[in-house]
């Protein structure tokens, strides 16, 4: 298992290297000086040449990556150019509310689509499946800013059973969950909507199978029969889709967290794009990238232990 | 009448009555025709105008006269959802046009050619695949500087690589097939065998995405005009309403649930006909033969 994991780690040094080569294109292909379009018309000479020299917007562009990587590498991903802080602690700072949010929405899913996608195959073709695939179709049609936007306007500012915007504490405290639960739950009931179907096409799979068959005419109980020798196999692929929508999820996350003014890397993402801060720029989609990779290794190496049959070399 | 002719049209009206069959082609079918209908004919459709200002109006109600309700500078909702159409309908275009035009040359590249090309180009759509898609959007949109005309570089430059593992996955199936071999046989070009023999058997799966992927088009380049990086007020283009009429949803429910609405009605429209296509172009489904 250790021999895998470190396998698994090792793949991904090329895939980070790539996602910095593709950060750094992002400010080289912005138009005109990045420096004049910060600064703006009417900044003088002196600030804009001490900018560029501070960017090494002045040396070559191969030069400038090296030292970027070679930075980042020693954990050091620079200051931010609007505010003169260190970004690595800016965004560390904002990082709990998106996990809060993201493995909130997370577990929703889970503990909804399992039941769902189970019950769907089940009773396929019968008006509980219809419905329910009726539902996922027209929650992953809808866009996420505008049920998020209904579900402040019905459930916090007409109903009150919610606060209207913001996090009023960490997750441990009664206001931190408190504030949690509408975004949480909307990000989460989009993903339900995906993962139930895959889920109830798993199961129905598995449900054809022989052995399913075997475990019923030894006379196992129904429950038993679907939930341990159907739905643990149904998992399986299930799993590495789970691992598929990540980037899906954190994307739609960065736009509920506009919404409820919910203080994550994504609200701190839209202001460094609004205010054109591309040291910041570079750095969130550089963590946002490395998250998504480690939540996939942790998928991989999930993957591996749900479904024996997969070797570890 | 060629063999090869009789082929086609037997296949076309296959494909046809397919579609027929399917409800939820009908439903996709009309409800994208009725959007094209809209964006083409905005300005007969309705009398009032999509930007002129009306005070008397504010924040009016829906009624028989305004269907909809009017919005916070006393503007027909209405008639904004429907000039609306047209920039559902440009952005969605304009985008899949691009993502075609990048994503199926990569795939047929890939594909073809094999070896280190194919493992460039495969490698850099695993590697778009870990950037979130919205995070690397917003960054591209708002670096170029915002505007419907960004947002559509912004979209198409993160979709695309779902046409590229779509078609090179298909190529490399269709490249040991006998007639590509033949073709090579008697001293076809690799252009030749790639534009001529290789591209016309990918177009079904093509189309068909095409479909579903200009309804994830409209999606991501509302909410970044809703996040303000695309269209900008007062311009009539759905996610734009739905963030300038933000501050006004509390005491008018109606500016925050219509252009929502039109979003989902039309992605749903793609949607449908996407998958009701994808099943109707497969050769391999008997259904309806």
């Amino acid at each position: 298992m250790l021999k895998y994991i470190v396998h698994r780690l090792l793949i991904l040094i090329p895939v980070l290297f790539i996602v910095t080569i593709l950060v750094s294109l992002l400010i080289y292909f912005t138009p005109g000086d990045p420096v004049r379009v910060m600064l703006g018309i009417r900044a003088n000479e002196e600030a804009v040449a001490r900018i560029r020299a501070e960017l090494g917007l002045d040396r070559p562009v191969y030069i400038r990556y090296l030292k970027w990587l070679g930075n980042i590498v020693q954990g050091n991903l620079g200051r931010s150019l609007q505010r003169n802080e260190n970004i690595l602690e800016m965004i560390l700072e904002r990082l709990p509310a998106t996990l809060e949010l993201n493995i909130f929405a997370i577990l929703v899913s889970l503990v909804l689509a399992i039941p769902i996608g189970v019950i769907s195959a089940t009773k396929a073709n019968t008006f509980i499946d219809n419905l329910s695939s009726f539902f996922s179709l027209f929650w992953v049609s809808m866009p996420g800013f505008w049920i998020a936007l209904i579900a402040l306007l019905l459930f916090s500012m007409k109903l009150h059973l919610f606060p209207i915007s913001g996090r009023l504490g960490p997750i441990w405290t009664k206001e931190g969950i408190w504030s949690l639960l509408l975004p949480g739950l909307i990000l989460g009931i989009r993903q339900v909507a995906i993962i139930s179907r895959l889920i109830r096409a798993g199961m129905l799979e598995v449900l054809n199978e022989d052995y399913i068959r075997t475990a019923r005419s030894k006379g196992l109980a129904e429950r038993v029969v679907v939930y341990k020798h159907g739905l643990r196999n149904a998992m399986v692929p299930a799993v590495t889709i789970f691992g598929l929508q990540v980037p899906e999820l954190l994307s739609i996350s960065v736009i509920i967290e506009i919404v409820f003014a919910w203080p994550g890397m994504g609200m701190l993402l839209v202001d460094a794009v609004f205010k054109r801060d591309y040291t910041l720029i570079q750095g969130i989609v550089l963590i946002y990238s490395l998250l998504v990779i480690v939540v996939n290794l942790v998928v991989d190496v999930l993957y591996a232990y749900i479904d024996p049959r997969i070797k570890y070399d | 009448m060629s063999p090869e002719r009789i082929h086609h049209d037997t296949y076309t009206r296959v494909v046809l009555e397919r579609l027929k069959g399917d409800k939820g082609a009908v439903v996709g079918c009309i409800i994208v025709f009725s959007i094209v209908i809209c964006a083409i004919f905005a300005p007969y459709m309705t009398s009032y105008d999509p930007l002129k200002h009306n005070y008397n109006k504010l924040l009016f109600p829906p009624s028989l006269s305004h269907p909809f309700g009017a919005d916070q500078y006393g503007r027909d909702l209405l008639t904004r959802i429907i000039f609306g159409c047209r920039y559902a309908i440009i952005i969605g275009g304009a985008v899949v046009a691009i993502q075609l035009l990048i994503g199926v040359t990569l795939g047929l590249i890939a594909g073809y050619y094999g070896g280190i090309i194919e493992s460039i180009i495969m490698r850099m759509t695993d590697v778009m695949l870990s950037i979130p898609s919205i995070v690397l959007a917003v960054s591209i949109a708002g670096l170029l500087g915002g505007g419907i005309q960004n947002v559509i570089i912004a979209v198409a430059a993160v979709g695309w690589r779902g046409y590229t593992r779509l078609v090179w996955s298909e190529v490399l199936s269709i490249k040991k097939e006998t007639y590509v071999e033949a073709a090579r046989a008697i001293g076809c070009g690799d252009l030749r065998i790639i534009l001529r023999h290789i591209l016309p058997h990918t177009l079904a799966s093509v189309i068909a995405y095409s479909s579903i992927s200009i309804a994830i088009a409209i999606l991501w380049a509302a909410a970044l005009s809703f996040l303000g990086l695309g269209a900008q007020p007062p311009t009539p283009e759905w996610g734009a309403m739905l963030a300038d009429g933000r501050d006004f949803m509390s005491d008018a429910w109606w500016i925050a649930t219509f252009p929502g609405l039109a979003i989902m009605i039309t992605v749903l429209g793609f949607n449908f006909f996407g998958d009701a296509l994808r099943d109707a172009l497969d050769p391999k489904m008997e259904r309806g033969l």
